[in-house]
């Protein structure tokens, strides 16, 4: 039998969390806060570095909440990243699925080529929790920016600012938004901090 | 309150990695869908369903080895119920334990909500014994969950109806359905109506656990929750003639208590840990005595 020679780095998969148990609950506690502050930039820090181009939360989040129940698709500059899917396999142990509307966690890099959400599940108005979780991975949040968010997590309003998003983008929430009770829930992540904006978050600006 | 010896042999917070990211998962979709009902794979736990295995497993979830967390029962931190959830999260978590409500990050409850007002950050985790409002009215799931996607609420509408053409009043005291975000009916858990008011724009996540009817729900922070009314019959909470018997408080919920065989009879706060801090701060109810001496109404 031939052998055969391969660069290790391609095989073994980068480290997790330091301890799984304490680390998918701390990230688990981050996500929740933002899930339920929406817009409210939330730190994400327990990797110390992710294969790219995974961002470290974003890779810190699928570390915490994806398995074996939940398939995942990845846009093309991930899915074809062999380091980033043998991470998330090695991992996470989640299918890998192609068909974005089967996904219940959908990881985005190119987030200046998303300019719909048609392509992944909205629930249906008797299962609404059937819905794609759509990872966003954009270049910065600010947030003192020229968006304001309203609804329920949210006081009165609070100010955003994305960058390295579509003008077509906050279309696509506005509509998502009017889908209620149906529609994708989005986590919006950069480097170590993440902002969430589930369905019923209403952006103006 | 130190935590008492953690036991070997247990994943951290009992239960294990894959149920709580189930389980996580669907309070994440909770949040975003406030008041819906999401089904979960709810697990046997170590004690009989009606004891709050739903809240538990939400706490299990959440709770983290930095959290303090507070438990009551009817408002009271030293029943039964109450002190061996706690002490069951001290043992597998090996959290920190606590009976004010200011000082707890999270707060599992049966049946009451504190009368302190809860702050951002802090979240208050219900056990549900049934999730779903309709149920009484209709037994048959596929349908109730037909009505919630329709937004088709008449029927609940129909029973307040009901009440107020028996009774003249609409005789819900507890329970007391409730509209969050202007659209899922949802059932509060068995507080008293008196507490509902305090669900509406709370600072705190209010999540629910149902263990034997396998749901979580949830009603995120600054959330509109409206108890059902009419017009000409809005809601209102029910008032009392006396005051607590021990600290004198006027703005509590209170418990009434039976003091002999001769109709003597006391009302004293729900909340224990309310009524404590009132009389530490030197209010004294018509039975209650100062500070530092023993309770004369045994």
């Amino acid at each position: 039998m031939e052998t055969v020679h391969m660069d290790p780095s391609s095989v073994i998969p980068m480290t997790g969390f330091d301890d799984p148990v304490q680390g998918s609950q701390r990230v688990f506690r981050q996500v929740l806060d933002a899930m339920s502050h929406p817009g409210k930039i939330v730190r994400i820090q327990d990797l110390d570095d992710a294969p790219q181009p995974l961002n470290k939360s974003t890779a810190a989040i699928c570390l915490s909440l994806v398995d074996f129940e939940t398939p995942l698709w990845a846009d093309s500059e991930i899915a074809s990243n062999g380091e980033a899917m043998n991470y998330l396999r090695f991992h996470c142990g989640c299918p890998v699925t192609q068909d974005p509307m089967e996904a219940r966690t959908a990881l985005i890099s190119d987030a200046a080529a998303l300019t719909g959400f048609s392509r992944f599940s909205p629930g249906t108005d008797e299962r609404p929790e059937m819905s794609t979780t759509l990872i966003v991975q954009v270049n910065a949040l600010t947030q003192d920016g020229g968006l304001t968010l309203s609804g329920p997590g949210i006081e009165t309003t609070r100010t955003l600012g994305v960058d390295g998003v579509s003008s077509a983008f906050w279309d696509a929430v506005r509509a998502n938004n009017a889908l209620f009770p149906r529609g994708v829930d989005l986590i919006l992540s950069v480097d170590e901090h993440i902002v969430c904006l589930p369905r019923t978050t209403q952006v103006e600006g | 309150m130190s935590a008492t010896e953690t036991l070997e042999g247990y994943n951290f917070a009992y239960l294990d990695e894959q149920t709580k990211r189930m389980i996580r998962r669907a309070i994440l979709k909770a949040v975003a869908v406030p008041g819906y009902q999401v089904p979960f794979g709810s697990r046997e736990m170590p004690l009989p369903y009606g004891w709050g295995t739903g809240g538990i497993q939400i706490t299990a979830s959440v709770i983290s080895a930095d959290d303090t967390l507070k438990v009551i029962d009817q408002g009271a931190d030293d029943t039964t119920n109450a002190v061996s959830i706690r002490r069951f999260f001290a043992r597998t978590a090996g959290v920190d334990t606590t009976e004010k409500t200011e000082d707890a990050s999270l707060i599992q409850t049966r049946h009451r909500i504190p009368e302190r007002a809860l702050k951002e950050g802090q979240i208050l985790v219900y056990q549900v014994p049934i999730p779903e409002p309709l149920r009484w009215l209709e037994p048959r799931e596929t349908e109730t969950r037909k009505m919630h996607a329709l937004e088709e609420y008449g029927i609940m509408h129909v029973k307040l109806y009901e009440d107020i053409a028996r009774f003249g009043r609409i005789a819900t005291a507890y329970d007391y359905p409730v509209l969050v975000n202007g659209r899922y009916l949802m059932r509060p858990s068995p507080i008293p109506k008196f507490d509902n008011p305090k669900m509406d724009n709370m600072p705190a996540l209010q999540l629910f656990g149902a263990g034997r009817e396998k749901r979580i729900y949830a009603v995120p922070p600054y959330t509109d929750v409206k108890s059902l009314d009419f017009d000409d019959h809005p809601f209102e909470v029910q008032k009392w003639d006396d005051c607590c018997a021990l600290c004198g408080a006027e703005d509590s919920y209170l418990d009434e208590v039976v003091m002999d065989d001769k109709g003597r009879r006391m009302f004293v706060c729900s909340d224990t840990d309310y009524c404590e801090e009132r009389r530490a701060q030197g209010h004294v109810g018509p039975l209650g005595t100062s500070p530092g001496t023993p309770q004369a109404a045994e």
